[in-house]
Parts: C-alpha cells; structure tokens; sequence
C-alpha cells in the first residue's frame, strides 16, 4: 500500500455524485462526475472514484457527506424499530410535545416511525432528583425484547424517564436486550444523549434505532464493495454538526448524520472563504427545490441545537444551523387569489422539471424565467442530461399563468418571478444575518450548486452584502468539504444544578475525561490531524427559566466567580438586560473535542498561466435586465485568468454553472480562480 | 457606509408594487417573530416560556387595528390585542395624557383589552421624526397574578376581584424611566413574585428588540413606504376574505353547543350562531346565546371578535393574519350576553367559552361547505393547578394546560393529542415539570375510543395522571366538555367526554360534581389526579370508514372491539382481524 496518499471526498446529490479527489503528497488535485445510483448509493460512489483512480489501493482515505439517513426520514423508509419504555410512556413518541404542524388550519396528521403494537412498557421508574423509585427487572426486559423480536422488530430503542439524571435502569435495559438482540441495533437514549427533556430525548433515539439497520446496510454494502475494488485506507462520515467520524460511530449513532450531506458544503464554504480573506460569509446552496442557507461568522458556522427533519421528527445533536426554503430551479411560480405573484413550494423538480425541459409540466419555474431572460444559454443546459431546453414552451407558460394573472407582457412577468424568487432568497438570507444583528456589509455571499450564481448579484444589492464569491467549481463545494472537515466527537450530559451548589473539581474531572474519551475516539481513526482541541460550553439560565444561554468556558482552573461572569456577558449580549437578585443554574456540560485536519492550498485550484482573457470570451447575447434587452458578453469561466476583471452584464458559462453579472456589478478573478462579484464603483 | 444607502428601490413611494409588498411584509413580520422569540427564551414561567402563551405585535396609531402580528404567538391575541391597544388609546385621550418616546403602558384590564386578568400587556408608542408612527405591545400569560386560585383559574369566581389584581393602562416607563413603585405594586400581588419579575422583563427585551429593528427598516426604506405596505396588506386581506364570502351561496348557517356550567350555578349555557351570507358580506349572529352568568366563563365583547378571528383564519387559511380579515364580516353580540360582559363580571375561564365559539363556526360552516370544515376539536384546555409548600416553607405552583384530540378533516383522521384552536402552545417537557415540582407522571398515554367515529375519525385524546411527591397540596381544575362532548360534521360522530378523577376524602375515586371544574381538593402524598381528555370529532359518516383501517384501529388499541361493532357497524376480534361477511350484514 505504498504510496497511498490520496484522499477522496464523495458527495451524492439527488442527481449527480461528485468526487474531489486531492494527492496529498504532490497537492494535485482532480474532480469526477457520474450519474447518482440512488437504489444502492455506492455504486455510483465506486464509480465516481474508479473515473480518476482506477487502483484504490492508492487512496489512504475516503470521507463520505451522505443523503441516506436525510431521504429514510423523508421517506420513512427506515427499520420495523421497537421501543422498551417506562410503564405509562409508551404513546409518548406519538403524542410528542403537543403541537400540531400549522399554525393556521387544524388538519394536521402525523404518524410516528415506530407503530404502537411495536411500543412496549416495563415496569420502572427514576425519579427527578436521579433516586431510583421502582428497580428494573432484567427478565421483564428480555421478555419485551422477545416480543419485539417475533413482531418483526429490526432495532429497539430503550428509553426510560428521568434517564439523564441517572442511567442506572436504562443502562441494565440495554445490557438485558443485547443479550438476547440479534444485531447491533440497540439504542439507548442515555447513551446517545444524556440530556433533559424526554421528548426530545426519545425521539432522537427511536429516529436513531430507525435508521441503524438501513444505514449500517448501506454503510457494509460501501466499505464492502471499496474493499473488494482493493481499497485499504479508512472511510469517514460527515456528520450534521459538519465535522466527520469513523464509520463504525456512523454504524451506531447514524442519527448523527442527518443533514450530512448540506454540512459539508458549509464546510468547504468557510475554507473557501478563509483562504480568500473573507471568514465572514454566507453560503446559498441553490438546487432544484430548495435553497440552504447558512452564516458562518468569522470562520465558524453557527451550531443549533436540534432541528424537526419533518413534523414531530425531532433530531437533538448538534447541528451546522441551515435555513432551508423551498425556492430552486424548479419552484413554480403562480398568482395567488388576491392577486399576488408566490413561488412555490411546489416544485416540478429534475422530473418533470422546468416547462423547458419538455417532459410535461406546463407550469413555469424560476429556471423558464432565466431561460426566458437569456440568463440560461438554452442551447447547452448544464448538466448534460438534455441537448436543448424549449425556450418558447417557457415563455408560453409564463404568459399563460403569470403575465396574464397580472396584466403583465411575458417579459415582465419573468423578471417579476426571478424578483420574488430573489426576494424569498433574501428573506431566507436575512434570517441567518440581519434577523440575528450581523451586518450585512461585512459578510459576502457564496454561491454554489447549480442555480445559485444566477441570482447572487441581485441578492448582495437586496440585502447590503459586501460581495459574492463564487467558487471556481461550484458543483464540487460539497465534495471538497467532505475532503478538508474535522474530526469532531461531541458529547452533552444534563448537570442541572445551581451554580452555588457546583461542584467545580467534579466538573472539572468530568471535562477531563469527556476529552480524554473523544481524544482517544479520534486518535483510533487512524487519520492525521495537525493539532486536536476542545470546546466546553455550559447551558446556563436564571433559576426559573426553562431555555438556556450557551456560555463558553475554558479548560482548567474554573472558578464559580468566573462562570458567573461568562455567564452574565452572554446573557446581556442576548437580552440587553441582567435579573438582579436571581440565582443561576447550570443545566448542562456540553464538550465537543475537534481534530483539525490538514487543509490543501486552494491555490492548486487556480486558472493556469496560459488561460487569456481575450480567448475565453465566446460570444455575446442579448439579456433581459431592469426592463429592457441589453448586450451581455459571455464568457468560458474556466478560462478566465487570474487577475481579469469582467464587466457587467456578463453570463460566464462552465459545465456546472452559470453565473450572472448585473449591469452595475463587476467579476474579478482572485488568486486560487474564485470569482469576487462586487459593485462597479468599490473596486 | 451604511448598507442602507444600496438597498433603496426605485419604486416611487404610494405605488407598491407587488414584489416590495412581499419583501416588506416579510420584513414585519421578521420584526413580530423576533420579538416572540425573545420572550420565549426569557420568560420564566413555563406559560410562556414552553407554551407560548404570548405574543407581539405592532398596531395603528390611531385605531389600534392589528397592523402585523408575528407567526409564532397565540392565535387569540391577533384578535384581541388590537383592543387592547385602543383601550391605551383611548385611555390617553381620556386622560388628556401627552405621549412620549419610551412610554411604556402596563395593564390586564379584561374587558376592553380582551381575554383574562393573567394576561399582562405591555404598550408602547414608536416615535419617527418626533411623530407617532403605530404602537408596539407585548402580552404574556404570567404564572400569578394574586386572586383566591394559584394560577388564577378559579372556577367558583364571582367577580373579576377573586380572579386576581386587576391593573388599568398606567405608565411604567415614562420617556424610558422605569417607574419601580409599579414593579413592586406587581410583585407583592402574586405568589410568584420571581417568575413575575422575570417574565415582565422579558417582555421588556421583546420590547426594546422591536424598538431597535423597526427602527433600522424605517432608516432602510421609508416611513411613508412602510405605511403604504402596511395598508396595502391589510386591503390585501379584506379582499381575499370577501372572495371566499362571495364563494359561498348566500343563505343562514347555523349551529349550537354548550358549555357545562358557570362553576357556580350548574346549569349549561347555550353558544348559539347564525351566520348569514349575502353576496361579500358576512352576518356573525350570536343572539341566541345565553345571558351573561354568575361564573367566570363569560367573555368581553372584544373576545368574542378575537375568537371569530380565530375560527376564520383556520377555515380560510390563504388570508393574510391583519385587521383586514375582519373587514366584511359584522358582528351581532347583545350586550350583556355571555359573550359581551363588562366589569366585574368575572371572566378567568375566557379560553372555555372562546373554544366553543370557535366550535360553533366550524360546524355552521360545515352546513355549507363541509369540505372547508373539520370536527371540533377536544375544546377544553383543563387548566389545572397543583400548589402547596415544600418542607423547607417555599411555595410551589404547578400550572398547566393539557391537550387532546383534533377533528377529523377531509384530508384524514384527526391529529392525536395535539394544541387548542386558539394556541400553538407545545406542553413543557414532563421531565421539567417533574425536576422544578414535587410530582411524578405515573400516565401519559393516548385514550383508547375517544376519537369522534367517522369516515375520518377524530384524533385521540390523552390520559394523563399526576402523582403528589409532597406531604400535602391543593389542587384545582378549571375545564369543559365534561357533559357535550365535541361535535363531528358532515355525518361524524362526538368524541368522548372529558373526565377528572380525584381521591375523596376517604381516598375514594371522585369525580367532581360540577363535572368539570373543581376547587380545593386536598390531596397527600401518594395520591394522585387523573385527566382524561377528549378526542376530536369524526369527519363523514362512519359506516363509510374502509374496515381495513376500522381493523388496524382495533389491533392498536385505538378503538374497542365493542366500540368498531357499536360505532362503525364492523366486526373485528381483539387480535384486529376483520370478519368481512358479519361486517357486510351488519352495515347492510
């Protein structure tokens, strides 16, 4: 295996599966794009390698941003999961906090992963204050899991009351089921999230037994097959906090990899834009149905807590913070009954797709407006799954359900859908940045995927951003990011506590051997990191308050005085006020231990010397802006050398993309081939 | 360089055009959610903290009307804050009072300022250019707020003053000095001083949040700007609403359901409704309901609107949440009927009677359009109060509401165990419930056969059960539905009654004798409360319901063996296997 220095970053779209590959010992790298295989995702990950590295022996480590655990919960085909709970909570996972999924309109529906007749009770009971009220019975537990065996059980989820604040019962629980289970299926709320709140708590679990079968199948079936192809090295995963881990915690805690596959994008977004010089930006990953947006501030994405993947589907682990909207290339635009212009949610997807494509749907999209605006060069539709796109059936349709419902000429009415569409985008933008007190002018929009370059300058106008910058392979970004993550093991246990009655020594030794564990976990990966650190973060609040201020604390030498006043600043900064005279309570320890992978020079990315302005201008064509046709030049992207600067309007087309420069903006290329898009008279 | 400069459009102020009133709005109500958000993760009590009791908003300068009102709040405040904030409004005129930048009104005043005495509102005028530009408010559900029942649920309440302190529109900022007198006045009125505190500075935060970033969109865009979009809006809204109206074929709608009783007199109280359509218009006729009672299940007139609010933004859901909704719709309330109370009747269970107001919409509608209706709702909120003293002499008061079962939709089955109509409360974690009280959940489970039969049947109410950890405590239950049970539509079937079981002085199972709503009930360790809370109403005839899924309802232990051959006329054993030939003869 000498010489095995390549590393490989596999991402898989819902349409294509995207490879970056990087040759750590001479710093070259290479992309690959095949067709996704979306029945068994690995063949088309073996594939998309084999293009560029057709003997695996060479490559010393894959590291995988996946879809399969984001569609099973999407599309509830995970597992036949059981669950083994405390007597009177078996109907918990389906009554969860009481909500319902609008607002407005009361015909909600809702159907928990895991049916009744597969939802057992046994008989104990932990109490508040972590004192056992009723000891577990191991037989009861075995007969349960009997049970859930011969109904057809696949994973078992335990999860009892009160289990964060001692784990006794849940824990012999387990042990009794793994004695009997027939795989490694089993679940145990404690030990995937020791924390309080027992919604949350179960339903992490259960989405957790939900998708161990399917995604351990999947993950067998692609360590198998890279195996068999000759591949010797280590295979990582994305997980959604956008850091990655070994693939045996895959195995166990796939929950963890729910937004995977949008992680990792994030990721290469904010090395992207380090190495540009811009660690304030804000990534817009455009597809075909929805629009991910997500802040990272001065390097470092936004972490939420948990998020719903769908009504009542709640995951809690730590999350990269991504604001979706359902506004993509396919979103159809329609006039609602009051007379306003709305896009989406509905989406015609890849198939049929937009009026252009031809396969059926009449009714426009965002991706028929661009075409119609001659924002889209009809003739060579990126991609390459079409050899043309039907610009008249687009404007047919536009007229027909747009242009007519508003009494405007189809011109207009396509420029109206792409200013709603760009106005859903900035909401969406606005949200993450402006809505949380960041200011707009000191952040830059990255686009990637392959509509969002279309849109960006409309977006830096709309909101007040510095600039865009646009990655030179956009459609990479998130195969890139799988390659350059971390290593991240993250861990949350409930302390619940006043802050006066902390024991600091024992939190102390508690944050030492919480590190040690990641440390060790992160070291048996057998991947080279430049340095490991950790993050230790309190969940603090006034007592009485039920949600909590994240304080970040530092390692060693913790006093209570200096808890205190961690606490107070982040308090004031979130609220603008202190409460006199009320005692603090810490509710959690939250410890995440990071290794810091190698990054590769971007600069290996960039035009080579011989790319020349002048050669890479193909043509020019006449583009709708602003109400009127204008003469845009257009450009082959890829060809354009360091250091040029395009003027607007211009369209620069490349295989994966096309990005748009309004009139009053300019495209200047950096160093590493990004594409800086800002206004006319800043540069 | 401020990014102000670059985000100006070219749009001439007065003509609007389409796309920045879409923008605008979307800016408003981001200011609105904020401001929710804000408060939720400060409040103290779990009321607001964790059910959401609460919401924010801005309303006109000169009428109070709703202008927008963030998505996340409590449904009933959309309608009834703007009253709340004429009657700030008004009081100002009153008074001769003269506005300044940084007043802040404080009151819970029921009547003109709508829903209950826990309810605190705060009110502040926005300031441009030394002008009054709208009113900003705050409102909140506090945990205590004195009276004769912890958490202020008192079933055996008379007048307003044994509900608790009862607080007109006063000043607790003046040009942003707080005034501490009022603080205090506050605090030494409740049991929960801390919480109040807490609570009430949150709604401050919420405050001074919207202050700063309506602030920052006006410097964005311009004040003659956002005032256009702000009308536009609400003409945006009137104009749906009156489509759908003149949807409908004209004609008298009507329907009638009940209340259990006042808590003092135990005798029902009819809420009557006759809606009458006529071209665009919209007759909301509450004649036929009873007079005003001696128990605290009367409501102000400003309710009774808000709740109409409510109910219509369920059945039309497309219409924009602003005054306009209200626009072609007219109201007949006889004063002095239960829906139309003033001082000091006393008003504390206003969330019972708003619930079967919005009942009786949903099905006078289904007389018409059935397919725009669904079954009622469980349509009582148990508001239960367990309260005591720790050994330690600390006083404790656990406050909470409960949920139950939708109505089956035409889309489906009801939703199991989900929020009132008039909330989007979620209920606090149980494991915080139990780590802050001394209490343990020993049930908390869906209530087999309680979903309404129906070709879609209504969603499962919950069974819940509370068991004391403490010596001694006090409990009491403020409810309904505990003799007329919620309606299905279209041919649907009631689901079950609610029902509170509690131990007698001997320990005994009890029941309360006024069915729904008991005071005082004393129980010690060890003893426990039980709710079971009623499902949802069917949707269609239930003989029409596929015996496959009648089957499945039985294997899961949704519905009885006895209840799929009495209700459904279908045959299934206890395993859930069908026997399709006795379920041909007996549906035939």
């Amino acid at each position: 295996m000498a010489g095995s220095q390549s590393v490989v970053g596999v991402d898989v779209g819902g349409t294509f599966t995207d490879v970056f590959f990087l040759n750590e010992e001479d710093g070259t790298c290479a992309v690959a794009k095949v067709p996704s295989t979306l029945e068994d995702q690995s063949i088309g990950i073996r594939a998309g390698i084999a293009e560029q590295m057709p003997k695996l022996g060479e490559v010393s480590l894959i590291v995988h941003g996946t879809t399969v655990a984001t569609n099973a919960l999407l599309e509830r085909k995970g597992a036949r999961a059981g669950i083994i709970t405390t007597a009177g909570f078996r109907d918990l996972i389906e009554m969860r906090r009481r909500d319902r999924p609008e607002t407005w309109g009361l015909w909600g529906m809702f159907e928990p992963v895991v049916p009744r007749d597969l939802r057992l009770e046994v008989d104990e009971r932990v109490l508040a204050d972590g004192s056992v009220h009723t000891a577990l019975d191991a037989d009861e537990v075995r007969a349960a899991a009997a049970l859930l065996l011969e109904r057809g059980a696949q994973s078992v989820a335990i999860f009892f009351m009160n289990s964060y604040a001692n784990d006794a019962n849940e824990r012999a629980a387990a042990a009794a089921v793994r004695d009997i289970w027939p795989n490694a299926h089993v679940t145990a709320s404690s030990e995937i999230l020791p924390e309080i709140r027992e919604f949350e708590r179960l339903s992490t679990a259960t989405l957790n037994a939900y998708l161990q079968p399917h995604v351990g199948d999947y993950l067998e079936r692609l360590e198998g097959g890279l195996r068999g192809d000759g591949f010797g090295g280590e295979v990582l995963m994305v997980q959604s906090n956008g850091g990655v881990m070994s693939v045996d915690e895959a195995r166990a805690v796939p929950v963890r990899t729910a937004l995977s596959g949008p992680a990792a994008g994030v990721i290469a977004g904010a090395h992207i834009g380090i190495s540009a010089g811009y660690p304030n930006l804000i990534t817009c990953d455009m597809g075909g149905t929805s629009f991910d947006v997500s802040l990272i501030n001065d390097g470092i994405s936004t972490l939420a807590a948990q998020t719903a993947v769908d009504f009542g589907m709640v995951v809690r682990t730590p999350m990269i913070e991504i604001n979706t909207i359902g506004a993509g290339g396919g979103s159809i635009a329609w006039v609602d009954g009051g007379g306003l212009l709305q896009i989406g949610p509905e989406s015609a997807g890849s198939n049929p797709g937009p009026v252009c494509y031809g396969l059926g749907n009449l009714r426009p999209t965002v991706t028929d407006a661009n075409l119609v605006l001659g924002r889209i060069n009809g003739e060579r539709p990126i991609g390459g799954k079409l050899d043309r796109l039907d610009g008249d059936a687009a404007k047919a349709a536009i007229e027909a359900e747009v242009g007519a419902a508003l009494g405007l000429g189809v011109m207009e009415a396509a420029e109206a859908i792409i200013r709603v569409t760009n106005s859903k985008m900035a909401g969406a933008i606005r949200l993450v940045s402006v809505e949380r007190g960041h200011d707009p002018a000191k952040f830059v929009a990255m686009p990637f995927g392959g509509g969002g370059a279309l849109h960006t300058g409309a977006l830096i106008k709309d909101i007040g951003l510095a600039k865009a910058l646009v990655p030179r392979f956009p459609g990479v970004t998130s195969a890139m990011g799988c390659v350059i993550a971390d290593m991240r093991f993250d861990r949350v246990h409930t302390l619940n506590a006043l802050l006066a009655d902390l024991d600091i020594a024992a939190l102390e030794a508690e944050i030492a051997t919480t590190t040690q564990d990641g440390s060790e976990r992160l070291a048996a990966a057998n991947v080279s990191f430049n340095h490991t650190e950790s993050e230790i973060e309190l969940d603090m609040l006034y007592v009485g308050q039920t949600h909590t201020v994240p304080v970040r604390v530092e390692r060693g030498g913790l006093s209570r005085g200096q808890i205190l006043s961690a606490f107070e600043d982040a308090y004031r900064a979130a609220f603008g006020r202190l409460l006199d005279g009320i005692e603090t309570r810490v509710l959690n320890l939250r410890v995440a231990v990071i290794g810091r992978r190698p990054k590769f020079d971007l600069s290996l990315l960039a035009p080579t010397e011989d790319a020349s302005m002048e050669e890479s201008r193909v043509e020019s064509r006449e583009v709708w802006i602003d109400g009127g046709w204008q003469q845009a030049d257009i450009y082959r992207r890829l060809d354009l050398p360091i250091g040029s600067n395009v003027p607007g309007p211009a369209l620069l087309e490349q295989p994966d993309t096309t990005i748009f420069i309004d009139p009053d903006l300019e495209g200047s290329v950096d160093n590493f081939g990004n594409l800086v898009i800002a206004r006319k008279e800043q540069s | 360089m401020a990014p102000s400069n670059m985000t100006k459009t070219k749009t001439e102020p007065g003509r609007l055009d389409p796309v920045l009133l879409a923008v605008l709005k979307g800016r408003l109500e981001q200011i609105a959610d904020e401001m929710d958000a804000t408060l939720f993760r400060s409040a103290f009590n779990p009321i607001i903290a964790e059910a959401h009791d609460a919401s924010h908003g801005l309303y006109h300068k000169d009428t109070g009307e709703t202008l927008i009102q963030g998505k996340s709040g409590l449904p009933i405040f959309v309608g009834a804050m703007s009253f709340a904030v004429k009657m700030v409004i008004d009081t100002i005129e009153k008074d001769g009072l003269t506005l300044q930048d940084g007043d802040v009104f404080i009151f819970n005043d029921p009547y003109e300022g709508g829903t209950h005495l826990s309810d605190f509102k705060l009110v502040r005028p926005f300031f441009r250019k030394d002008e009054l530009f709208c009113f900003m408010a705050s409102v909140g559900h506090w945990h205590d707020v004195g009276g004769a029942v912890p958490g202020n649920y008192n079933p055996a309440a008379t007048e307003c003053y044994q509900e608790g302190m009862l607080i007109p529109p006063v000043r607790l900022f003046r040009a942003g000095v707080l005034n501490p007198d009022i603080v205090a006045i506050l605090q030494a009125n409740s049991r929960q001083p801390v919480s109040l505190y807490g609570d009430l500075n949150g709604q401050i935060s919420a405050l001074d949040l919207g202050q700063k970033r309506l602030g920052e969109l006006l410097d964005e865009y311009s004040a003659e700007l956002v005032l256009e979009a702000l009308v536009q809006l609400k003409a945006r809204a009137a104009k749906l609403m009156t489509g759908h109206i003149e949807a409908l074929p004209d004609g008298t709608y009507s329907a009638e359901d009940w209340l259990d009783n006042d808590g003092i007199v135990d005798a029902p109280l009819k809420v009557a409704l006759d809606i009458i359509v006529e071209g665009g218009a919209m007759t909301l006729d509450f004649s036929r309901t009873s007079e005003a009672c001696a128990g605290p299940v009367n409501i102000a007139r400003s309710t009774a609107i808000a709740s109409c609010y409510v109910a219509l933004k369920h059945i039309f859901r497309d219409v924009p949440a602003n005054s306009g909704v209200l626009e072609p719709i007219r109201f007949v309330i006889p004063n002095g009927s239960l829906l139309s109370v003033s001082r000091p009747k006393p008003v504390g269970g206003y969330t019972e009677t708003i619930l079967r107001v919005i009942d009786v919409m949903f099905v006078a509608i289904s007389k018409v359009v059935p397919e725009m209706s669904n079954g009622c709702a469980y349509g009582t909120i148990n508001a239960l109060s367990l309260a005591g003293y720790r050994e330690n002499g600390a006083r404790w008061v656990m406050f909470s509401f409960f949920g139950g079962g939708h109505g089956g939709h035409p889309l489906g089955d009801g939703l199991n165990h989900g929020n009132a109509p008039i909330s989007t409360a979620t209920i606090p974690p149980l494991e915080i419930l139990e780590a802050a009280y001394p209490v343990r959940f020993t049930q908390w489970a869906l209530r087999s056969d309680s979903g309404g039969p129906g070709r879609h049947r209504g969603g499962l109410g919950a069974v819940y059960e509370i068991e004391l950890l403490e010596k001694e405590a006090d409990v009491f239950l403020f409810g309904e539905r505990g003799r007329y049970a919620p309606p299905g539509v279209a041919g649907g079937g009631m689901g079950a009654l609610n029902r509170f079981t509690y131990p007698d002085a001997n320990g005994e199972d009890a029941t309360p004798p006024m069915a729904s709503k008991m005071v005082d009930i004393a129980l010690s360790r060890g003893q426990r409360v039980r709710i079971e809370a009623p499902g949802g109403g069917g949707y269609g005839d239930a003989k029409t319901r596929e015996p496959a899924r009648i089957a499945e309802d039985v294997r899961l232990g949704y519905v009885s063996v006895q209840a799929a051959a009495d209700d459904y006329h279908c045959v299934v054993s206890a395993a859930g296997v069908l026997d399709a030939a006795a379920t041909k003869k007996l549906r035939a």
